[in-house]
């Protein structure tokens, strides 16, 4: 039984666990090889930058060196909180997020130096400031969350704040509509926040919880079709609850990617939950019958269909709204080719918005294919390691949540990347650690810290146990 | 639990598939068309990326590249712009280049082949690679000659160097400052151009090479080669002298100009005819010759031949098929016979040099960025057109056509200019196009000059060459030759 901790944690709550003498045989493996890659990472961050620096600066300029060697302190800290506090979490993770997110600061310093922006004007400045406060939040939830059933208990307390954090930019006086998705709020002029990224994660914690609650009903009864159960008409309440919520995210919310997001993740950790593809088709024929309508009866949404499908048409090319700034990502895309331009050598700034929605085209550009596939294989890994707790889990909620939030990541990661390289239409959302924006990285480096915890929690309890 | 998460782990590994796959279709198989896209700025970026080689004139830059801050990183600046811009060109930043800077962008932009080490070694070095400059053949007191000479006309001036087929000057009128079209602001330029385009002067045209007018009397010069290279004529070959004379197969009359006989006496030579330019005689000669005779002059001395100097030359025409009275309006170089001011002049420097054409060149020098040359200039012979006595005796009967004839407006003390005037129709109420071309001193030519008025001079159907186009060549010849 594990374990032996408390004695050198004194903040932790010695009810958690009962001890043993795990730790006398395990040697912190799994930090030093954190610690490793961290210092890979933040040598990889640091050369980017400075290599922005070279390329489209021509000299070194340190004030965004110094900000930088304080965020990975930052970074490093909270590898120490690790050290103490889940030492056997799962090492790739940490370092994957500090890499992703290192990049990121270096190509919007990119796009900063292109527009002439510095100060508290720059971009890159307030990101790795909002990095910061977010590993701070990350290092808050780690030390706080010492066991991640704590959650289960608060599973509708959960649910509640996501309705509430989703609800809150149609409150007047505090949501800001942003390039169309009234999807922010802001206090007078000051920073805007994206609630629905923190609501992402509190979404995932109530699935979880509600599905571990009552999945036996969701997945047991049923009429069968053919080959396939399906479920009680009583039964569907939640997925019409969520089907609801989706739609007046994109009626009111104008935001067709937020909604996509919850969506998906909810019908996924339904499916894991109850093993039923009914469920999948079911709520798949809901959504997509829910797009088409909207395709055809919202603006908004029938343009980013026409831009998706007849994006080079000069038509749609001119049209208000039309795909310009998705062709221009193209053309960036293009010129990167299969190296890319190298960093600060591109134009990535002719493209609008390069430093957030469209920040992936904007790296397509200076580190070619290349450097995508090996953005594209980081995510992979990172979401990799989330599945893995799933697979490794002992209990089902944290199984749950585990794959929840890392099944969240790599939703995003296609829906956005997807939308930029037209897989799928376009549709307004951050991509992972990587693009400008204070509340998506609050929003993933929190789901780092919970995912830590969890792959934490699974190495450390034995099987047997549960 | 576990089937479940197998399952969602492929649908995740595919959505990263599906991204992989998208990535390299757009920037690996679909990047070549992307980035030929007309729309795509950062193609456009990139051809102003390089320092663009410059553009020279005895040494010194009639078009350059200046550093600037913004993205196209280098304007484009032409100096004495008017003046060379029917040799440079402009390099619009939405638009298609004209002049040499179209004609020569692979060497001016460090493209070319001859340049491909160098690309190679600035790949490999780092360093920014840098285009090639063009040493062009203009010599600048004969440009600046030209210009001063042509004054308001409407027209052209070409000079070339009979022995080398160098192009000494190219002036084209009225002219426009390619530094407007230069501009890295598109809708300026665009502004710019359309008004250029609908100038009713058409600035745009370099008419030394790409306007065709009705040659007139200059093509009399074709037409007596012909006859005297042919052995069956000589300049003293005579025809009866008609006051009219009646096309044949048609009720139309050709008459000379001024009306009347051409001189005195009942008999008209050859060497009268071109003296005097006479349009009767020219008509019965061309008659005798047949149109097959004059074609087959005419295309030794580059009619319906393209060739590019290096700038693309308007194609001159002499007509396929022709009747007799077709026949003989060519001969005095009407009907649809067509010439640029360059292919007259070739005719005339052919002449200066013993029949033999050299092909005229633009480029003297193709210098690389460290200053080593790549391509230099060396005459090169197109053919021999007519022989060296044929050419002996043309040159002697336009000696006296400028000491003693029509032409004798560009006559220079001192010195023996071999020369012809023309005065061509271009419908019943339009106004005349005018001409002389000729070259200097007759017995060791070292310039040869056409002379383009077009529009009549401003004068209607009251001007002719001798008026306006001969005293623009005198005062070329004399600039040149006093130099």
């Amino acid at each position: 039984m594990s374990n032996a901790r408390a004695t050198d944690a004194p903040t932790r709550a010695p009810k958690s666990k009962p001890g043993s003498t795990r730790r006398l045989h395990l040697p912190q493996k799994m930090r030093n090889v954190e610690l490793f890659l961290l210092i890979v990472a933040c040598g990889i961050n640091a050369s980017a930058v400075v290599l922005v620096q070279l390329g489209a600066l021509g000299h070194i300029d340190t004030t965004l060196v110094v900000l930088g060697a304080g965020l990975s302190g930052l970074v490093l800290c909270l590898h120490i909180v690790l050290r103490f506090v889940a030492r056997d979490a799962d090492p790739f993770i940490l370092p994957i997020a500090t890499l992703l997110n290192g990049i990121g600061i270096a190509m919007i310093y990119r796009i900063d130096i292109a527009n002439g922006d510095a100060g508290w004007d720059s971009a890159a400045v307030r990101q790795t400031v909002w990095s910061g406060l977010a590993i701070a939040c990350a290092i808050t939830v780690m030390l706080v969350i010492r066991n991640h059933r704590v959650l289960f208990r608060y599973t509708y307390v959960s649910g509640f704040v996501a309705v509430v954090l989703l609800l809150l930019p149609l409150v007047p006086g505090l949501g800001r509509e942003v390039s169309g998705a009234r999807v922010w709020i802001g206090i007078g002029s000051f920073a805007t926040f994206q609630p629905g990224e923190i609501a992402k994660i509190a979404l995932a914690i109530f699935f979880a919880g509600y599905l571990v609650r009552n999945r036996d009903s969701l997945s047991m009864v049923g009429r069968r079709v053919l080959w396939m159960k399906f479920p009680r008409l009583r039964d569907l309440g939640p997925i019409l609850v969520l089907w609801a919520l989706s739609m007046s995210v994109i009626i009111f919310q104008r935001d067709l990617g937020t909604a996509l997001l919850y969506f998906g993740l909810f019908l996924v950790m339904l499916y894991i939950a109850t093993g039923r593809l009914s469920w999948v088709l079911l709520g798949m024929t809901l959504f997509i019958g829910g797009a088409i309508i909207a395709s055809q009866t919202l603006d908004y949404v029938h343009g980013r269909f026409q831009n998706w499908l007849d994006a080079l048409n000069p038509d749609v090319y001119n049209a208000d709204g039309g795909s310009y700034q998705l062709v221009q990502g193209l053309f960036g895309l293009a010129k990167g080719g299969l190296l890319g331009t190298g960093l600060g050598q591109g134009r990535p700034e002719i493209t609008p918005v390069p430093q957030s929605d469209y920040i992936i085209a904007s790296l397509g550009e200076e580190l070619g294919l290349a450097g995508l596939f090996a953005i594209l294989a980081l995510y992979l890994l990172f979401v990799a390691r989330g599945i893995r707790i799933g697979f490794a889990g002992h209990d089902d909620f944290g199984k749950l949540l585990g794959v929840g939030l890392s099944f969240v990541v790599a939703l995003q990661c296609f829906i956005v990347i997807g939308g930029v390289t037209r897989v799928i239409p376009l549709t307004g959302l951050t991509t992972p650690f990587l693009a400008a924006g204070g509340s998506s990285l609050v929003a993933n480096w929190i789901i780092v810290a919970l995912l830590l915890r969890l792959s934490d929690t699974i190495r450390n309890q034995p099987r047997l146990v549960v | 639990m576990n089937r479940e998460l197998k399952r969602v782990s492929i649908v995740v590994m595919l959505m990263f598939v599906a991204l992989l796959s998208s990535t390299t279709i757009i920037q690996v198989f679909q990047a070549e068309s992307l980035s030929a896209d007309s729309r795509n700025t950062r193609t456009l970026y990139d051809s102003y990326m390089v320092e663009r080689g410059a553009i020279l004139v005895a040494g010194t830059p009639i078009a350059q590249s200046v550093p600037t801050d913004d993205n196209y990183k280098y304007l484009r600046t032409y100096s004495k712009a008017a003046l060379y811009a029917p040799v440079t060109g402009f390099l619009p930043v939405n638009g298609a280049a004209t002049g040499l800077e179209h004609a020569l962008n692979g060497e001016l932009s460090g493209t070319s082949d001859s340049q491909f080490f160098d690309q190679m070694n600035s790949l490999v070095t780092g360093q920014v690679s840098k285009g090639a400059s063009v040493e062009v053949t203009i010599d600048p007191v004969a440009q600046q000659a030209a210009w001063d000479a042509l004054g308001n006309l409407t027209g052209a001036v070409i000079v070339t160097e009979p022995k080398t087929g160098r192009i000494l000057a190219m002036v084209s009128k009225p002219s426009y400052d390619p530094n407007l079209l230069a501009v890295h602001d598109s809708e300026a330029v665009t502004g710019t151009y359309q008004s250029l385009v609908n100038d009713p002067g058409n600035p745009l045209i370099n008419r030394s090479i790409d306007a065709l007018n009705p040659p007139g009397s200059v093509f009399k010069l074709v037409v007596a080669s012909a006859a005297i290279e042919s052995g069956k004529f000589t300049p003293d070959s005579a025809f009866p002298n008609l006051a009219t004379f009646t096309l044949p197969g048609s009720s139309s009359i050709v008459i000379n100009s001024g009306g009347g006989t051409c001189g005195s006496g009942d008999t008209v030579t050859i060497a009268t005819a071109l003296r005097l330019s006479c349009n009767i005689p020219m008509a019965e000669l061309g008659l005798q010759l047949g149109s097959t005779a004059i074609r087959e002059m005419a295309e030794k001395y580059g009619f319906n031949t393209s060739y590019s100097v290096p700038l693309d030359v308007a194609t001159s025409v002499y007509p396929t098929v022709l009747d007799d009275a077709q026949t003989a309006l060519s001969a005095f170089g009407q009907y649809e016979v067509r010439a640029t001011p360059l292919q007259m002049a070739m005719v005339s420097a052919t002449i200066a040099n013993g029949g033999v054409q050299m092909a005229p060149n633009l480029v003297e020098e193709i210098i690389a960025p460290n200053l080593s040359p790549l391509e230099s200039f060396t005459p090169k012979t197109v053919k021999q057109v007519i022989s060296a006595a044929t050419a002996a005796t043309m040159t002697q009967m336009m000696v006296n056509d400028v000491a003693d004839g029509a032409a004798s407006n560009a006559r220079i003390d001192g010195v023996n200019v071999a020369g012809k005037t023309g005065t061509a129709e271009n419908g019943t109420d339009e106004p005349y196009t005018l001409w002389f071309t000729g070259f200097a001193p007759a017995e060791d030519p070292k310039y040869a000059i056409t002379v383009l008025v077009e529009d009549g001079g401003g004068l209607g159907q009251k001007g002719y060459g001798n008026l306006l186009a001969a005293p623009v060549a005198k005062q070329v010849l004399e600039a040149v030759l006093n130099k």
